[in-house]
């Protein structure tokens, strides 16, 4: 194998593998990124036996060929390399050695043979559709913070992607909880995702689909069986398994009958939060909101490092209400806010309370309360 | 030089006999009066307690500890010449020593007796630190005008009294810090009282193996024995910066300890680190049904413990013995910490269903770790679950009602499972 390649595109295809490579696994060659070299084109793969991505980039190439090294290494000799190189990847079969020139640097990379790289078995997907990258971002982006890592609920530690009904018809919809906060989010189903298949994305995989997700208008072709899910654009493909489990009902933990309405700008209660946490030093921050006639009070109370009360002007009509939640779910699921104010639909301090966008009814998110 | 009588308390310059009440018994120390702290340690205390209870038992070796499967727990002094030890195996003790009474241990009356011996401590001095039930440092520095005399005196005093009105005897350990009066407490047994001053810990520490220095197991036994370490003396002979070089922050500690210096105080309320409690099986066993039942009332005495002592855990830890002796532990973080036996149990139980051994097992135990106070415990519901709230309140209801009508007033069909 002998190829030339920009610097610039080897290292953002080398970016993405690199980073599904494990940084401790026993396996040698796991630790390994595959390049094939064909016709103009060179791909580079890496896995970790759960998630496999490819990324082809075009290439001179003068000889064919297959090989594989070390992915962290090879990214660290390129991102090391001055910026317009151009670096020649040459392999001597004889020496079992990867030659990497640039200008006047060279190096030599120890290489494992490309038949001991184990190469994700192909399935069939039953449901192939394609998504704007900016929608699938908002439904992944806005779940994530919800995903579980609880090892003994493994079910619970990805999002869940699956179709749904919402309010204005089928959606694709994403869904992330721990237990203790879940978000839920709505998407008008693409074209063609009918009856897909519900699957749980492991946390992992989530992480390395925003890669894929920075170009607003890139389109992305999504590929889902019941044991697989694929992610592709024109260059980049990422295949992974999803977590052989099956996700709660989780439909009857969105409360419908919550009625006392709280409205709050969304940055100005996040800060507040923020603010009034500082004093505690628990790990699970209690908050306690305090609410009356178009007001609320954030107050923590602990008893051992000190108190701090904060008021906001809220519009809030209906009777009092003391409601303690922990700071950092407060502060998460605020963050998720970016246009209109955030609503909170609280029942009792003992109940789930419901959090929206506005009247937006395709993004919400749920959180427990905790005892104050 | 100053000595004192152990049966009469007198005080008088040292002679063979007590000339007060002739008894051999002396104490005599140059630094008798000087030393305050200390480390007294009940002689077989379970057995003791037991040969208390029941006099026919006196005179015949006896072993405390749990059926043929067990291990020794506390054996006799008569079982002790046998060659018996804590924590042999039964079947090896019994062979040892055929002739001997195995009883079962009585914890109840064992913690009865702990707090008396407790109590009479605490009119010595506030400064405790129990090390277990039969075993706890005293600190008397500043006491002597308080009492009148001095710590030596006083703690005479304190074992004489644990025999005639407890009937259980002890030994003590005076010196200038915890690791010398450990040492010492150890040297007389039963019975015992040896005394360790400033002047002589250097001649006394020297011919010691490093292995009675705190904190030395048998890996760093090893360790130090590699570098030609055996006693004492010989780590004297290392610079402390190549004791450090070569055993880090051990290395340091080892060195200071080797020079009879441990800065470390009597400290009163040893934070408790983890609840846990586990059960040997009479016979190996796999049962997930007999395992499930264990772990539901493993989980209600840690609980229960936990409950008492305001504390939760925020990790659930469980314990599993194979039938080769294996030792296998899993343990999980909880999302906020727990004094429940519902969700220790629920954890500990999750724990055993995604272990991929699948035994025979021949003990299983239930821990918490991560402790804080409960005021943090099971303040959020789960979302997925929404009956464990409920759960959650009928278990407090449960313990009210077991709190007034007794222990076994009420409790779970779970727990009947065997």
């Amino acid at each position: 194998m002998k190829l030339s390649i920009e610097r610039a595109t080897l290292l953002k295809a080398l970016a993405q593998a690199q980073s599904v490579v494990e940084r401790r696994n026993t396996i040698p060659i796991l630790a390994n990124v595959l390049i094939e070299a064909d016709g103009a084109q060179v791909s580079f793969r890496a896995t970790d036996l759960d998630i496999e991505v490819v990324d082809r980039a075009p290439a001179m190439v003068e000889r064919a060929g297959a090989t594989t090294v070390s992915a962290v290494m090879l990214h660290e000799i390129v991102r090391k390399l001055p910026d317009g190189a151009l670096v020649s990847l040459i392999e001597d079969a004889a020496s079992g050695r990867l030659t990497i020139m640039a200008g006047r640097s060279t190096f030599s990379l120890a290489t494992l043979p490309r038949e001991d790289f184990p190469v994700m078995a192909s399935s069939e997907y039953s449901s192939n559709f394609s998504a704007k990258a900016n929608v699938l971002r908002r439904l992944f982006d806005k779940a994530k913070f919800a995903i579980s890592t609880e090892e003994t609920r493994y079910y619970l530690n990805g999002v869940y992607m699956h179709v749904s009904t919402g309010e204005d018809g089928p959606v694709l919809r994403c869904v992330a909880t721990d237990g203790h906060r879940l978000a839920r989010i709505d998407a008008p189903l693409p074209e063609g995702a009918q009856g897909m298949p519900g699957v749980i994305v492991p946390r992992k995989t989530v992480g390395e689909l925003r890669k894929l997700l920075d170009d607003d208008d890139a389109t992305i072709a999504v590929s889902v069986s019941e044991t697989k899910v694929r992610f592709a654009t024109p260059a980049i493909q990422l295949t992974s398994k999803v977590i052989d489990g099956t996700f709660p009902d989780y439909t009857r933990v969105i409360p419908t009958g919550n009625t006392r309405r709280l409205e709050v700008d969304a940055t100005e209660f996040a800060k507040a939060v923020d603010r009034v946490a500082t004093v505690s030093s628990e790990r699970s921050r209690a908050v306690k909101l305090s609410l009356d006639e178009d007001r609320l009070v954030l107050s923590v109370n602990a008893p051992d490092s000190g108190a701090a009360e904060e008021e906001l002007a809220v519009a809030y009509g209906d009777e009092r209400l003391e409601i303690g939640f922990n700071a950092k779910y407060l502060l998460e699921i605020a963050s998720q806010v970016d246009r209109e104010n955030a609503v909170f639909l609280f029942n009792s301090s003992g109940d789930p309370t419901l959090m929206r966008e506005g009247n937006d009814m395709s993004a919400v998110y749920v959180v427990m309360p905790m005892r104050v | 030089m100053p000595a004192l009588c152990r049966d009469c308390l007198t005080q008088f310059q040292a002679g063979p006999r007590c000339p007060a009440c002739r008894s051999p018994r002396v104490l005599a120390h140059p630094e008798l009066t000087q030393l305050s702290i200390a480390h007294m340690d009940c002689d077989a205390f379970y057995a003791s307690v037991e040969k208390r209870d029941n006099p026919a038992l006196r005179d015949h070796p006896l072993i405390v500890g749990g059926g043929t499967r067990g291990v020794v727990s506390t054996c006799c002094y008569l079982a002790r010449i046998k060659g018996v030890r804590s924590a042999m195996p039964m079947f090896q003790a019994l062979k040892l020593c055929p002739e001997a009474v195995v009883v079962k241990p009585r914890m109840p009356a064992y913690a009865e007796a702990s707090r008396a011996i407790r109590s009479m401590m605490e009119s010595l001095t506030p400064a405790i630190e129990p090390l277990s039930l039969d075993e706890a440092f005293l600190d008397l520095t500043g006491t002597a005008r308080l009492h009148g005399a001095a710590p030596a005196v006083m703690l005479a005093k304190l074992t004489k009294d644990m025999e005639t009105e407890l009937g259980l005897t002890g030994s003590v350990g005076l010196s200038h810090n915890k690791f010398l009066a450990k040492i010492a407490s150890d040297l007389d047994k039963p019975r015992g009282f040896s005394v360790v001053g400033r002047e002589e810990t250097a001649a006394f520490l020297r011919p010691k193996p490093v292995r009675i220095l705190w904190g030395v197991g048998t890996a760093t036994q090893a360790a130090l024995d590699r570098a030609g370490i055996r006693t004492i003396a010989d780590l004297l002979r290392w610079d402390k910066t190549d004791l450090i070089a070569r055993f880090g922050q051990m290395g340091e500690r080892l060195f200071s300890l080797a020079q009879g210096q441990d800065h470390r105080r009597v400290n009163r309320d040893e934070k408790l680190k983890s609840i846990s409690k586990e059960t040997t099986f009479f016979e190996d066993t796999s049962d997930p049904d007999l395992l499930d039942g264990h772990i539901w009332r493993l989980s209600e005495q840690v609980a229960d413990r936990a409950k008492a002592r305001q504390l939760s855990g925020r990790t659930v830890t469980l314990k599993l013995k194979r039938g080769d002796f294996q030792l296998l532990t899993r343990r999980q973080s909880l999302s906020d910490p727990t004094q429940l036996t519902d969700r220790i149990y629920r954890a500990a139980a999750d724990l055993l269903g995604q272990s991929a051994d699948k035994g025979p097992y021949r003990l299983i135990g239930v821990g918490i770790s991560d402790l804080v106070g409960d005021d943090q415990a099971d303040v959020s519901g789960d979302l997925l679950d929404p009956q464990a709230t409920k759960r959650a309140a009928a278990e407090r209801a449960a313990d009210a009602i077991r709190e007034k009508f007794g222990k076994d007033a009420i409790i779970k069909g779970r727990a009947l499972k065997s």
